[in-house]
């Protein structure tokens, strides 16, 4: 039995994400080695995670329906519905800071039933129901305000401009004053939800269900689980996740604009699968996902950072991608390959040394 | 979901976008009476079917090729637009720096738009059929980085085409009533169809989606043929853009065709073919991409505020959906089985019933397969 946990394999989630922490540390490395001054700071790496902690949070989401075997292409436009309408609430002179909160949980949790409905229930595929989800979003967003709109609320100013300060991980600026780092709540909001949503995937039956599920429907069918519930349970967890994200979204900018978050849904695909998820479902470790959303946004500011032309941006981000999934795609199914074995009768298997009578 | 690969076929499957069709079209005609009137002005038809007809080209000649790919390798290529935008940079930077333009440098540009549509194609196709990469995942790599890429190929922000051939292949050829555009498309589609009747592509295509394996031990080489589809999307992809760009007369790389792959799509989607790959119906596609352009302007002729037609537009799309779809279907089946028996009587609940369960259980054992 001892033997067996020894040569037990590492499973093909854990190798993905070990690949994709691998590769982000080194892409971290390299840009400490190249632009010491502006990454060796800790402000950089938080600020990675409060000014992007929305699409952290999306890819957190989408991982999640990622790994049932689903796609959730609207995440994006409900986000941005989500800061508008929470806009809208809070300049509209009833509204409160908490019921703005209670707002965006709800709207989020709107989208995720119906389209968890629709798409569990009713077996319909998933792109095209949440690709009708997110032009539904663009097009109530549009509906309820066409502009920018500036909250001016103080409660929500208060709010906006809160910082986490700690005195002691802050740096020199040029001019010789100390500067303590300083972390939106947005940041923290994003580290509780990977850790929370880190427990449930891993620990709770929810979870466990979740990656029969996304590995074979009708295997989970035959194990006694019920397939339609948890993909359901999925994409409402989602759409919850999306209404946070548009929430953080408005406390970070503290506007609402018909721009918002648009193009997001494909950044957390991006991020999921550099993560390690896969499209087809069943693998994927969801401390991956903020680790492949990090490398993209790594990426991105190293191109800033070194001054090139901001197409290239989008032309790394696609390389990138494309060493990754080829990369991905390469280990399993090397993997795959070794692991097949012929049910062969006993006296036609290759001769064992150990314990055969 | 592999019944659905199997079933729908031949006319059974027209039916859905062509009631789509006819209800639109009947809101319309509720809407204004003078929905058919055909205009000439300057030597051209203008009216509501020609500027249908007008609009809907490209999404058509896209419909076409995501058919091929999704019904080939069960995914779908959301890059369409992008790789579209990739040729008819090239097409117009070959334009631009050509000293004189005739028909044959027209020509031979496109040609030039083609061979790199092919070569995009070939690299979707590659991804999906040798390293197993799903469609949607392989695509989303041209699909981010695509657009800098033409901008690259542009040199500069929107370089316009405005010489006299161009022109006229965007409008109207003088002494031809009907815009050029649509004469392109008719000629695209009839190719093709001519195309897949004279080849085996539609059967082995079909073969591939629905079951790889057997495909492979009946002799037919699944990574050949999805290769193949997505090299003839890439061609789709190239005359789709050489048809906007010439339209609008000047290259945008940002908005050129910009959320054309959702639409092509929901084309294929609306065109009763099963997104997971299987048998396909060229002309339910087609149906499809020019219900799409009804909905678009039978939305602004309502005169439903520009932004709401979005939402119009989602709430349709799911309505059509969900209707259409298969535990929809068994549970209005059963409610006409319900509603039958009890008008009928007994003995005709009897037969009913026992007919029934033979085609229920038939149906569950496939299901389960």
């Amino acid at each position: 039995m001892n033997m067996n946990q020894r040569n037990e394999k590492i499973s093909n989630s854990d190798l993905l994400f070990a690949i994709a922490a691998i590769i982000f540390m080194l892409m971290y490395g390299f840009a400490i080695l190249y632009y010491p001054h502006s990454f060796l700071q800790f402000q950089t790496f938080f600020d990675l995670f409060s000014l992007n902690a929305p699409l952290i949070i999306l890819t957190l989401g989408l991982s999640i329906v990622m790994i049932g075997g689903g796609i959730d292409i609207s995440v994006g436009a409900v986000t941005g519905l989500v800061t508008m309408c929470c806009a809208v609430f809070l300049e509209s002179g009833r509204g409160s800071v908490g019921g703005s909160m209670l707002l965006a949980l709800a709207i989020g949790l709107a989208f995720g039933l119906l389209q968890g409905f629709l798409i569990a229930y009713l077996e319909i595929q998933p792109f095209i129901i949440t690709l009708a989800g997110m032009y539904l979003a663009n097009g109530l967003l549009t509906t309820i305000h066409k502009d920018p709109l500036n909250v001016r609320m103080p409660d929500f100013v208060h709010l906006r401009d809160f910082e986490i300060v700690i005195p002691w991980l802050g740096n020199s600026n040029r001019l010789g004053n100390f500067i303590p780092l300083a972390i939106k709540p947005g940041a923290v909001v994003a580290l509780v939800l990977i850790i929370l949503l880190a427990i449930l995937m891993h620990w709770s039956r929810f979870g466990r269900n979740l990656y029969a599920v996304g590995g074979n429907n009708q295997s989970a069918v035959m194990l006694g689980i019920n397939v339609k519930r948890t993909k359901f349970y999925s994409y409402v967890l989602c759409g919850l996740l999306s209404g946070i994200a548009g929430f953080v979204f408005l406390m970070t900018t503290g506007a609402g604009n018909v721009g918002n978050a648009s193009g997001f849904e494909m950044k957390a695909i991006a991020g999921s699968i550099i993560g390690g998820m896969m499209l087809s479902g069943g693998v994927g470790n969801l401390i991956g996902s903020p680790i492949g959303a990090l490398t993209l946004l790594t990426i991105n500011e190293l191109i800033r950072a070194a001054g090139v032309n901001s197409n290239f941006q989008s032309i790394a981000s696609g390389i990138l991608l494309c060493i990754f999934i080829v990369l991905q795609n390469v280990v399993l199914w090397l993997r795959a390959k070794s692991s097949f074995k012929l049910a062969l009768p006993s006296w036609l298997m290759p001769s064992k040394k150990t314990g055969r009578a | 979901m592999t019944m659905a690969k199997i079933k729908a076929h031949g006319f059974h499957q027209v039916v859905l976008p062509l009631s789509v069709l006819l209800i639109l079209i009947l809101i319309n005609l509720i809407k204004g009476a003078d929905y058919f009137s055909i205009s000439i002005i300057n030597g051209a038809l203008y009216g509501n079917i020609p500027n249908i007809l007008f609009g809907a080209s490209e999404l058509v000649i896209l419909s076409i090729g995501m058919t091929l790919v999704t019904s080939s390798s069960g995914g779908q290529d959301i890059s369409v637009g992008v790789a579209a935008t990739i040729t008819s940079s090239v097409f117009v930077r070959l334009v631009l720096n050509a000293g004189q333009i005739t028909w044959m440098t027209i020509l031979l540009a496109f040609l030039a738009s083609c061979a790199i549509g092919i070569l995009i194609g070939a690299f979707n196709g590659t991804l999906v059929a040798i390293f197993n990469v799903q469609p949607m995942v392989a695509t989303l790599i041209l699909y981010t980085a695509g657009r800098s890429i033409a901008f690259l190929i542009d040199g500069k922000l929107s370089p316009i085409l405005a010489n006299n051939f161009t022109n006229q292949i965007g409008s109207v050829i003088p002494g031809i009533p009907i815009q050029t555009p649509i004469i392109l498309t008719f000629v695209f589609i009839v190719l093709f169809v001519i195309f897949l009747k004279t080849t085996n592509l539609k059967l082995y295509s079909e073969t591939v989606g629905i079951n790889p394996k057997a495909a492979r031990l009946n002799g037919i080489d699944p990574v050949r043929i999805k290769l193949l589809t997505y090299m003839i999307l890439g061609i789709c992809t190239a005359a789709a853009g050489f048809i906007a760009v010439t339209k609008a007369g000047r290259h945008d790389s940002v908005n050129l065709l910009k959320y054309s792959e959702m639409d092509a799509i929901l084309a294929v989607a609306i065109g009763g073919n099963a997104l997971s790959g299987g048998k396909f119906s060229i002309s339910g596609s087609i149906i499809g991409a020019y219900t799409i352009e009804v909905l678009n302007r039978t939305l602004l002729r309502l005169e439903v505020d520009p932004e709401t037609i979005k939402a119009f537009k989602a709430a349709f799309i799911i309505i059509l959906i969900v209707i259409s779809s298969s535990v929809v279907r068994e549970f209005l089946a059963k409610g006409t089985k319900w509603v039958r028996a009890r008008i009928g009587g007994a003995e005709q609940i009897q037969a009913a019933g026992e007919a029934d369960a033979a085609v229920i259980s038939n149906s569950d054992i496939s299901e389960k397969k």
